[in-house]
């Protein structure tokens, strides 16, 4: 869906989507990094189970919520990554304990 | 690093780092304010200015001369004093001025003497069928990852929408390399004659000359469709393909991505959680703070700068933010005001960088099928409420929004309204046969952002705190 501009020199971060190694850039946002990855990166809601990805990448349509270092329900739009980040694919509503 | 503010009360406290934030701030720390200027992300900027400090896209003229105006003032505000914490989301402000501020996972309260919200704006709404689909996104969110992240779209891209941000958006993609397909162009016919009147102020405004250029640089590469009336996403779990209707024929394309914009409207949810009194814009179509001269809101103490006090573009973003600022400054310290520039001047600024705008409103003013929907259309991508489910509510008693949330949710979700609220407005407006003003907006209230729990329960407590919820 999108591809990353020859322009772009930043460095490398590397972080695990579903325990996978995905290769980000420093000062990608999570969904930023998920979306450029190539990853099927579609969390289901929490009311029908619908597929979905970021609609807004500014931190007000909630489409990107993403489980982060085992915290669920964060707006992966607005969390910049970092190295061995864990990012889960979040299905269905954030669960009990994360 | 979680950065907590560094005191408990400022004479200043600036809400968003956009163009008037960034601003307001530098002015009223200039003048020697104590100013704490707050953000949600990473870095300043905005969405105007998105990753100004951090941007990948080093050819600057692919951003163009206009983003790298930020520079500027992100440098002035860094020159100035001002306290500035990033990453961090005001989820409430009351009337008494206090500040509840989430960094990190962890609340801070700060006092202000003043607030000045520059909360910006937001994608209006743009409710078609298949809108919540993976694959269709703003052309705002396709502007940040090109900003934050030098992202371009190289699947099967189709833009549809209208506006000058569409079309800026499509003249970055293409000279980042980038791929788009085809160009929808949504804009209702009748509006060139409805805005003809004001084609002067527009034609003799900055914005002609450079609307222009762009519309050609972007005509050259790609195809343009233009008096779109219909338009609708579909794919199983994907984006699969668009139709439109385009001079009463149908067309569908296969498409990987969709980006859609039917322009911005004010970022409303903090300002009326403070009890800001709001009126119904009939020519923006949106909710607007009702503001004196100089942004200073319905309640004491608290102005609007930006697109958050209605639509007006970076250039008046900027301007309102120095009034603003300089209002704080006059009432705060009154001597210190005379080193800024004379209230006369800022106003005469915000007038030419307003001008045109009244063309661009009636010009890009969405037609009425893109802004209500009808049949199994989501309304409310939170609740998965359709635009008939919201019209049974009517049909059995709901009047308004506030009623419609006991009846199906919609607006009770984590985006607490933002991607529904005029859509719902709209749509129980026309079932009802009523203005928007009369049947009104949900009644929001903190946190305007979610927070758990456990982050609520660990705020500082005073002994009058567990007494008021403790018995016995």
């Amino acid at each position: 869906m999108f591809r990353r501009s020859e322009q772009d020199k930043r460095p490398q971060v590397q972080i695990f989507v579903d325990g996978v190694a995905v290769a980000a850039r420093q000062g990608d946002t999570v969904s930023a990094a998920l979306l450029a990855s190539g990853v099927d990166a579609r969390r289901s809601t929490a009311v029908s189970g619908a597929p979905r990805l970021p609609y807004c990448m500014m931190g007000v349509c909630f489409d990107c919520l993403v489980t982060i270092d085992g915290v669920g329900n964060r707006q992966g739009c607005l969390v910049p990554v970092a190295e061995g980040m864990q990012v889960e694919i979040q299905k269905g509503k954030r669960e009990i304990g994360k | 690093m979680t950065v907590a503010p560094k005191r408990e009360a400022y004479d200043v406290v600036v809400i968003g780092a956009g163009p008037a934030g960034l601003a307001a701030a530098a002015t009223a720390a200039e003048a020697g304010l104590s100013t704490l200027l707050l953000d949600e992300n990473v870095g300043p900027g905005g969405q105007v200015f998105r990753a100004i400090s951090s941007t990948p896209v080093t050819e600057r003229n692919q951003l163009g001369a206009d983003y790298w105006v930020g520079a500027d003032l992100v440098q002035a505000l860094h020159a100035s004093g001002a306290e500035i914490i990033h990453r961090a989301t005001v989820w409430s402000l009351d009337r008494n001025l206090e500040i509840a501020v989430s960094i990190g996972g962890a609340s801070a309260f700060v006092k202000a003497k003043r607030v000045i919200l520059a909360t910006g704006a937001l994608e209006r709404p743009f409710p078609i069928p298949g809108w919540t689909l993976p694959g269709v996104m703003t052309a705002g969110a396709a502007q940040t990852m090109l900003k934050s992240s030098a992202l371009v779209p190289d699947g099967r891209t189709v833009i549809a929408g209208q506006g000058p941000l569409l079309w800026l958006l499509a003249a970055q993609i293409l000279r980042l390399g980038g791929r788009i397909d085809r160009i929808l162009d949504t804009t209702k016919r009748g509006n060139y004659f409805a805005a003809l009147p004001h084609a002067f102020a527009f034609l003799t405004s900055p914005y002609f000359a450079k609307g222009l250029s762009m519309m050609r640089e972007v005509k050259a590469k790609v195809q343009v469709v233009s008096g779109v009336t219909e338009l609708a996403a579909s794919g199983d779990g994907q984006l699969a393909s668009v139709s439109y209707v385009a001079g009463g024929k149908r067309e569908t394309i296969p498409a990987d991505l969709l980006l859609l914009h039917q322009g911005v409207v004010p970022n409303v949810n903090l300002a009326m959680a403070a009890g800001i009194e709001h009126r119904w814009d009939d020519l923006q179509l949106c909710w607007s703070p009702v503001l004196d001269a100089s942004g200073n809101s319905s309640v004491a103490g608290i102005a609007i700068a930006g697109d958050g006090a209605g639509i007006g573009g970076a250039n008046a973003a900027v301007v309102r933010g120095r009034i603003a600022a300089r209002a704080a400054v006059e009432a705060l310290a009154p001597a210190a005001a005379a080193k800024l520039p004379a209230m006369a001047t800022l106003r005469s600024d915000l007038a030419r960088a307003e001008r045109g705008r009244v063309f661009l409103d009636t010009l890009f003013r969405p037609a009425r099928q893109f802004r209500i929907p009808s049949g199994d259309t989501i309304v409310c991508r939170c609740e998965e409420v359709t635009a008939k489910d919201v019209l049974d509510s009517v049909a059995i008693g709901a009047t308004g929004p506030n009623q419609l949330k006991s009846y199906r949710r919609t607006g009770m979700g984590p985006c607490q309204g933002r991607l529904c609220g005029l859509t719902v407005t709209e749509l129980m407006a026309q079932a009802r046969g009523k203005s928007p003003q009369e049947i009104g907006y949900y009644r929001l209230r903190a946190p305007v952002k979610p927070i758990t729990l456990a982050e609520l329960a660990a705020v500082p407590k005073s002994e009058a705190d567990i007494k008021a919820v403790v018995r016995g």
